[in-house]
C-alpha cells in the first residue's frame, strides 16, 4: 500500500494558510481491501479496492468550511484548497469553533496492536477457502438448512493520518479481518435467515471458520415456525447482540451534538440517575487491538478509559471540542472525524459492565416473557426517548424457552427502560466495538395480534 | 461563477484522457479469461452541502470524488475492482483483479469495439446547477427556514436546515461496446425543528428534493410550505398521546407512506433475491399476492424525480415495470446479471451508490396507482384506527418477509373522524400478506416530496415512493397503550 507522505499533510497546511487561513487540519485516509464471497460452495464475488482520501478544514477566524477530494496532484490540491479557504469566508462567523486547544492534543501514543503485520490482505483463493469452510459447515447442520445467502471473508487495511496548524500530528495504520455466514432454513413453510459472523483486528484470532457457520445454522433453525402472539406486557430479555444496540443508543444520546441541539432526552441529566443502580457503563479507547480503539480521537486528543454511566448514574457526555465548548465543557476524547466532515462524536470501545448472572438464570427468572433475538425498523426517537421496534425471538414459559415468535413489536420510552434493567447476564464477548451481556428488563409492551 | 454544461460523452477523454483504444485495451483485459460480460463505470461527482443550526450556517463543505470500476461477470460469479486513480495502467490493475473471478482457459472474445453512445431518455436536463448558484444565496434561503419557523410558533427551540446538492458524471462501456454517458443532478433540502412546552420536548421534519434545478425550492414558496409542514409536525406531536398496541384498521395518507410498498413489496421483487431463492416472494409470478384494488408500479422515468435515472447503472435505459397488476403478482425488478441468469430481460433497475460498488437490482420510484375512493370516504368508513400521514424509516427481513415502517406523524379515527395525534409507533406487517388486506384505495395518489434513500448491502441510492390514501384492514400497531 502507498504509504501516505506526512509532507503532503504539512504542504496542505502551509498553502492553506498562503491562501489566507488562520488555522486548518488535514485528514488523509488510505485503505485498500479484498473481500470474496461463496454461495452454495461456489465462488460468487470478489472485490478489491483501493482508495485515497484527502479532507481538508480551514478556518478564517471563527468561519470554517470542510472539503475532501480524491484528486493528490498538488497543482490541483492547491486550487483546491483556496477555494475552500473562499468558501469558509462566505460561512458565517461562530465564536465556539476552531481546532482544539493545543494543550490537550495527544503528545504520546499508546501502542495499541491495531495492525496485524503478519498478515496484510488475504489474498482471493485463501479467503475463499475460509468462506467456503464457513459456508460447507453450515449447509452440514441440518437438512432444513436448504439455501444460503453466502459466506464472505473480508480483510481491508487503512492508514490514518491527522495533522493540524497547531503543531498536531499523528498517524497509525488499522487491519480487520471479518467473516459473515448467513444460511436459510426451511421446513416446508416460510423460510428463515440465520447470520452470524466474527471479526477481529487480528486474523489469528478470528473465530474457527466452522464454529461461525455452525451458530449461523442454528440461528436459522431456531427460528422456524415462529409465530405472532398476543399484545400484552412482559419481561423482556435482550440477547447480547440487540443488548448491544441500546447500549449504542444511550451513548448517542449522551453525545454532544445531540445535546447542545436539545436532540436527546438525556439533556440535562449530567450525575442524575438514567437507569438502573446495576448499570455500569465504560467508554475505553484504549482497549490493545480493540475494534474502536485509536491512539488519538478525530481531533487529535488523547484517548482514554472513563464511565459513560456509574452505577446508574450519568457520569459524563461524549464531546468533541466544539459540543464542549457550546455545553461548557471539556473535551473527552470521543471526536470521530470522517475525511469529508468536521469532526462529530463517537463512543470508543463502548460496554455494559457485566452482572453476575448467567444466561440460564435469567431467562429461568421469566414467567411469562420474551427472549429478543432480532430487531428491525429505526423506531427509536431519541428526542423523546420513545421506542418501538420489529421484533422477534423465543417465548420464555415458566422459565423455559418454548417457540419462535415474530412479527411482533416491543415498545416502551428509553428514560423507563434503562431504569428497569433489572438483571445483567455476567459474560461479555467482544465480538464488535460495542457489546452487552445478556439482560433482562422488568416490562415493555408487546404489541401482537 | 459561471458553470459550463458538461457533455458527459468527451468528459473523461477530455479529463482524463480515456480515449477509444484505452476502453477497448481495458475491457479487452477484463475479459482475458472464459466471460460473458464486463464493463466499466467511471464517475466523477461534485458535491456541495451546508448546513444551518441555531441560526448560524455554520457547516460548508464541498467534495470532489472520481473513479472507475472494473467488473467482469462469468456464470453467477462476479469479480469488481476500483480505483480512485482513473488512469491507465490503474484500470488494467482493476481489470486484472475483477477477471480472477473467471476461469483460466481463455474464452476467444472476439475483440472489443466501442461504438457512439446511445440513446437516452432527456428527464433531467437542467439549463442551471444549483452548484452554480452563489453560496451566499444558499445560506440565505436556510436562514429564511430558521426565521419563519422560530416566527410561526413561540414553542420551536430549535431549527436545523441544510441543503446539499451534486452532480454525477457518469459513463458506462460495456463488452457489447455500448457506451452510455449523462450528467446526473441531484439536490435536496430538509428542515427539522424541535419544539417545546413545559411538558416535553417533540420533534418534526420535513424535506424535498429531486433532479432539478434551484428554482424548484423557491418558487410557489415550496421552502416556507416544507417549514410550515416540519413545525406542525413537531407542534401536533407535543400533544401526541401514547399510540395503540394490537392489530387493527390503518389509513396510510397520500405520498411518503409508500415506503410501506418499498419495504413490503419492492426489495422482495429485487431480482437477486428472486433468482437465489431467497425471497418471500420467490416463485410466486402470477399468484394473488394483492387485493384487486392494487396496482403497483416502480418507474425510473419520471421527469425530474429523485429516483428516475436516464439509464441505470449499467447503461441500460430505465423503464417503468408493473410489480402487481390489479393484485396478482407480475414482474421482478432486474440487473443484467440477474435478467440474464432468470432468462427474462433487464428492467433499467441495475444500481450502484459509487464506483466504489458493483451494481445490483434496486427500485426507482416505487408507487401504487389510484383506485375511486375519495380520501374522505376512507377515513369515515372506519370505526376505530388509526390514520397515519408521515413515516421515518423502514426496514424488511427479505427472507421471512416481515417488514417495519415507522410513523412519525398519526391520528386516532374514532368514528370516521380523525381526532386525537398519537406518539409515532412502528407498523410491522407480512409483505406477501399485508396488499391483501388493502380494503380502499383513494383516487389521491402523491409521490413523496424527493426525500427517500434506500440502503441495501451497504450501499445507498436515491429512490422516490407514492401512495394513494388507503384502508387496510389489519397490521399491527406497535405502540405502548395495551
Amino acid at each position: 500500500m502507498a504509504m501516505l507522505d506526512p509532507g503532503l499533510a504539512q504542504w496542505a497546511l502551509d498553502e492553506a494558510r498562503r491562501n489566507g487561513a488562520t488555522a486548518a487540519d488535514i485528514i488523509c485516509v488510505s485503505a485498500e481491501s479484498l473481500a470474496a464471497g461463496v454461495r452454495l460452495g461456489e465462488v460468487e464475488k470478489l472485490k478489491s479496492s483501493r482508495e485515497r482520501r484527502l479532507g481538508i478544514r480551514v478556518f478564517t477566524g471563527d468561519s470554517s468550511a470542510n472539503a475532501s477530494t480524491a484528486d493528490m496532484e498538488r497543482d490541483s490540491l492547491a486550487s483546491f484548497i483556496a477555494e475552500t479557504v473562499a468558501m469558509a469566508r462566505l460561512t458565517a462567523p461562530d465564536p465556539f469553533s476552531g481546532l482544539p486547544n493545543p494543550a490537550l492534543q495527544a503528545s504520546h501514543f499508546p501502542e495499541l496492536n491495531l495492525e496485524d503485520t503478519e498478515t496484510g490482505i488475504i489474498p482471493a483463493d485463501e479467503a475463499l477457502e475460509i468462506a467456503r469452510k464457513a459456508e460447507k459447515a453450515a449447509l452440514a447442520v441440518d437438512s432444513r438448512i436448504t439455501n444460503s445467502e453466502g459466506a464472505e471473508f473480508d480483510s481491508g487495511r487503512y492508514e490514518v493520518l491527522l495533522a493540524n496548524s497547531n503543531g498536531f500530528s499523528g498517524r497509525y495504520v488499522a487491519t480487520s479481518y471479518s467473516l459473515g455466514v448467513a444460511p436459510i432454513a426451511s421446513d416446508g413453510g416460510a423460510m428463515q435467515q440465520g447470520y452470524w459472523h466474527t471479526t477481529n483486528r487480528q486474523r489469528v484470532k478470528l473465530d474457527d471458520a466452522e464454529s461461525v457457520g455452525v451458530i449461523a445454522s442454528k440461528r436459522a433453525l431456531r427460528r422456524l415456525g415462529a409465530r405472532k402472539i398476543k399484545t400484552t406486557r412482559c419481561p423482556i430479555v435482550f440477547e447480547p447482540e440487540v443488548a448491544a444496540g441500546l447500549i449504542r443508543t444511550l451513548a448517542g444520546a449522551a453525545s454532544g451534538p445531540a445535546l447542545y441541539k436539545g436532540a436527546s432526552f438525556l439533556v440535562d441529566r449530567l450525575e442524575t440517575a438514567v437507569a438502573a443502580p446495576s448499570v455500569t457503563i465504560i467508554d475505553d479507547g484504549t482497549i490493545v487491538g480493540g475494534l474502536g480503539s485509536k491512539p488519538f480521537d478525530g481531533e487529535g486528543l488523547a484517548i482514554n478509559r472513563k464511565a459513560l454511566v456509574e452505577n446508574g448514574v450519568l457520569k459524563t457526555y461524549l464531546l468533541d471540542s466544539y459540543s464542549a465548548r457550546k455545553l461548557k465543557l471539556q473535551p473527552t476524547g470521543n471526536a470521530s472525524r470522517g475525511v469529508g466532515d468536521s469532526p462529530s462524536v463517537s463512543s470508543t470501545n463502548l460496554y455494559l459492565v457485566p452482572g453476575e448472572h448467567t444466561s440460564a438464570d435469567i431467562i429461568r427468572s421469566v414467567k411469562h416473557g420474551l427472549l429478543v433475538t432480532e430487531l428491525i425498523g429505526f423506531g427509536v426517537n431519541s428526542v423523546t426517548g420513545d421506542y418501538s421496534r420489529g421484533a422477534g425471538g423465543i417465548w420464555i414459559e415458566d422459565g423455559e424457552l418454548t417457540f419462535p415468535v415474530q412479527e411482533i413489536t416491543i415498545a416502551g420510552n428509553l428514560k423507563e427502560m434503562y431504569s428497569a434493567i433489572d438483571m445483567i447476564g455476567c459474560e461479555l464477548v467482544w465480538r464488535s466495538s460495542t457489546v452487552s451481556p445478556m439482560f433482562r428488563i422488568a416490562e415493555m409492551i408487546i404489541a401482537g395480534t | 461563477m459561471t458553470q459550463e454544461i458538461v457533455k458527459p460523452e468527451k468528459f473523461f477523454l477530455e479529463r482524463f484522457g480515456m480515449n477509444e483504444s484505452a476502453l477497448e485495451r481495458t475491457i479487452g483485459s477484463a475479459l482475458e479469461r472464459r466471460a460473458d460480460y464486463a464493463d466499466l463505470y467511471f464517475e466523477y461527482r461534485n458535491a456541495e452541502g451546508l448546513s444551518l443550526e441555531e441560526s448560524i450556517v455554520k457547516h460548508t463543505n464541498k467534495s470532489l470524488s472520481h473513479g472507475v470500476g472494473v467488473r467482469v461477470c462469468a456464470e453467477d460469479r462476479t469479480g469488481y475492482a476500483y480505483s480512485d486513480e482513473v488512469t491507465v495502467d490503474r484500470m488494467r490493475l482493476a481489470a486484472e483483479a475483477a477477471r480472477a473471478i473467471a476461469d483460466q482457459s481463455s474464452g476467444n472474445q472476439p475483440a472489443v469495439r466501442v461504438g457512439a453512445p446511445g440513446e437516452r431518455h432527456r428527464l433531467y436536463e437542467l439549463t442551471s446547477t444549483p452548484l452554480g448558484v452563489p453560496l451566499a444565496d444558499r445560506a440565505r434561503l436556510l436562514e429564511d427556514i430558521d426565521r419563519t419557523a422560530r416566527a410561526l410558533d413561540p414553542r420551536v427551540t430549535k431549527v436545523m436546515a441544510s441543503f446539499s446538492t451534486e452532480e454525477k458524471i457518469v459513463m458506462i462501456v460495456n463488452s457489447g461496446g455500448q457506451v452510455a454517458a449523462d450528467v446526473q443532478p441531484l439536490s435536496r433540502l430538509n428542515v427539522t425543528v424541535i419544539a417545546e412546552d413545559g411538558a416535553g420536548r417533540q420533534v418534526g421534519s420535513s424535506g424535498c428534493g429531486g433532479r432539478v434545478e434551484y428554482k424548484y425550492f423557491i418558487e410557489g414558496d415550496r421552502w416556507r410550505e416544507l417549514t410550515v409542514k416540519a413545525v406542525n409536525q413537531a407542534l401536533t406531536n407535543l400533544d401526541a398521546i401514547d399510540a395503540p398496541a394490537g392489530e387493527m384498521v390503518v389509513v396510510l395518507g397520500p405520498g411518503w407512506p409508500g415506503i410501506l410498498l418499498h419495504e413490503a413489496i419492492g426489495h422482495g421483487l429485487e431480482g437477486d433475491f428472486n433468482r437465489k431463492g431467497v425471497s418471500a416472494f420467490a416463485g410466486r409470478i402470477g399468484e394473488r399476492v394483492a387485493s384487486p384494488l392494487c396496482t403497483v408500479v416502480d418507474d425510473g422515468t419520471m421527469v425530474n424525480r429523485r429516483g428516475s435515472l436516464n439509464f441505470d447503472d449499467e447503461g441500460t435505459p430505465t423503464s417503468r415495470t408493473v410489480l402487481i397488476e390489479k393484485g396478482i403478482l407480475r414482474g421482478y425488478l432486474q440487473d443484467r446479471l440477474n435478467a440474464r441468469l432468470m432468462k427474462t430481460a433487464p428492467t433499467g433497475n441495475g444500481r450502484r451508490e459509487s464506483f466504489a460498488y458493483a451494481p445490483m437490482p434496486r427500485m426507482t420510484n416505487t408507487f401504487m396507482l389510484s383506485g375511486e375512493s375519495a380520501p374522505e370516504e376512507i377515513i369515515g368508513s372506519v370505526s376505530k384506527g388509526l390514520y397515519a400521514v408521515n413515516f421515518g424509516g423502514g426496514q424488511v427481513d427479505i427472507t421471512n418477509g416481515k417488514f417495519v415502517f415507522s410513523a412519525s406523524e398519526a391520528f386516532l379515527i374514532e368514528d370516521g373522524k380523525v381526532t386525537r395525534p398519537v406518539k409515532g409507533a412502528t407498523l410491522i406487517g407480512d409483505g406477501p400478506d399485508v396488499l391483501t388486506r388493502v380494503a380502499m384505495v383513494g383516487n389521491d395518489l402523491e409521490l413523496d416530496p424527493g426525500v427517500g434513500t434506500c440502503g441495501k448491502d451497504g450501499q445507498s441510492v436515491p429512490v422516490g415512493v407514492g401512495l394513494p390514501t388507503i384502508r387496510i384492514d389489519g397490521i399491527t400497531v406497535g405502540g405502548t397503550h395495551a
